[in-house]
């Protein structure tokens, strides 16, 4: 099998605030009704976290689950384990209705590191990003520019943003220019 | 700018999140319907100054249709609601008539 490769192989555009893809990483998307038990589960015993209320993402490390929706939901975890994953689902799922797809390589995940993260966000995305209103743990599906993207905060100072893989490149230099541009001021301590 | 509450994600999308849908509430016409419904359902659309009902899709979100509520002259909302509905729900139409009393759209008032 041919080596799997990230969509910008861990390009890096440093600066005040540093535009960084992350490389591959693994992401199932499950759908199905997920106020039922089973899918819940098994979304816990593969990540270890415990499943996201609407609107969040618990992400530890390289594992997480994401909510993308009300009956869909984003499964993270190291490349490499996602056939095991899949197989786990399956086997869990048997009797359900369900889909489990594995989409690591049709996406792209890039952080955007650095004291000024939340305004170089808050540039390219109609989201209220104040601090007040998104924090650590909030996750939300929108746009980024003219391209669809999720993004969730790891910390006071870093967003994860995924995109699909086909735009990374724009989404990639969309960030980048926007920290070149510096910090608006908007989001003032206090 | 339109900022619409999505019921399924929880979250105020701005109108560039969204897809508009056209009308909401039309009624299906489908075999057994004559030329004059078939017509008024694919064509006769409400045309209001005023209160009026729609479809938005949260497209670059979850990606479900919803229905909302809001004035087309003020771009006031009253309010959305999960597209699972044949009518406006109550508490819409009470939140329209506190408002815009004596308000009429379609067969609804």
């Amino acid at each position: 099998m041919s080596d799997a490769v990230s969509a910008l192989q861990g390009k890096l555009a440093p600066g005040e605030v540093t535009i960084r893809e992350a490389g591959l990483r693994g992401m199932i998307t499950l759908r199905g009704d997920l106020s039922d038990r089973g899918p819940r589960s098994v979304c816990k015993s593969l990540t270890g976290v415990a499943f996201p209320e609407q609107g969040k993402a618990n992400v530890d490390g390289e594992k997480g689950l994401c909510w993308m929706s009300p009956d869909e939901v984003l499964l993270l975890m190291p490349y490499g384990e996602v056939g095991d994953a899949l197989a786990a689902i399956e086997k869990a799922l048997k009797s359900k209705h369900y889909l489990a797809e594995k989409v690591s390589d049709a996406r792209a995940l890039i952080h955007v590191e650095g004291a000024f993260a939340r305004e170089v966000m808050a540039k390219l995305a109609p989201v209220d990003l104040h601090p007040g209103t998104f924090g650590p743990g909030d996750f939300r599906r929108t746009r980024l520019g003219q391209v669809a993207a999720a993004f969730w905060m790891r910390d006071e100072d870093t967003f994860a943003v995924i995109c699909f893989r086909s735009v990374a490149e724009y989404a990639f230099d969309l960030l980048a220019e926007s920290a070149k541009a510096g910090a608006v001021g908007h989001f003032v301590e206090g | 700018m339109l900022i619409l509450h999505c019921p399924y994600c929880g979250v105020d999308a701005d109108e560039t999140d969204l897809h508009a849908g056209g009308e909401a509430h039309l009624k299906r016409q489908g075999p057994g319907s004559s030329d004059a419904q078939f017509e008024d359902y694919l064509f006769m659309r409400e045309n209001p100054k005023g209160v009026h009902f729609e479809r938005w899709r949260h497209v670059y979100g979850c990606g479900k249709w919803f229905l909302a509520a809001r004035c087309t002259s003020t771009l006031e909302v009253f309010g959305t609601y999960s597209a699972q509905t044949t009518e406006p729900p109550q508490d819409i139409k009470d939140a329209i008539s506190a408002k815009r009393p004596g308000w009429t759209w379609g067969n609804y008032s």
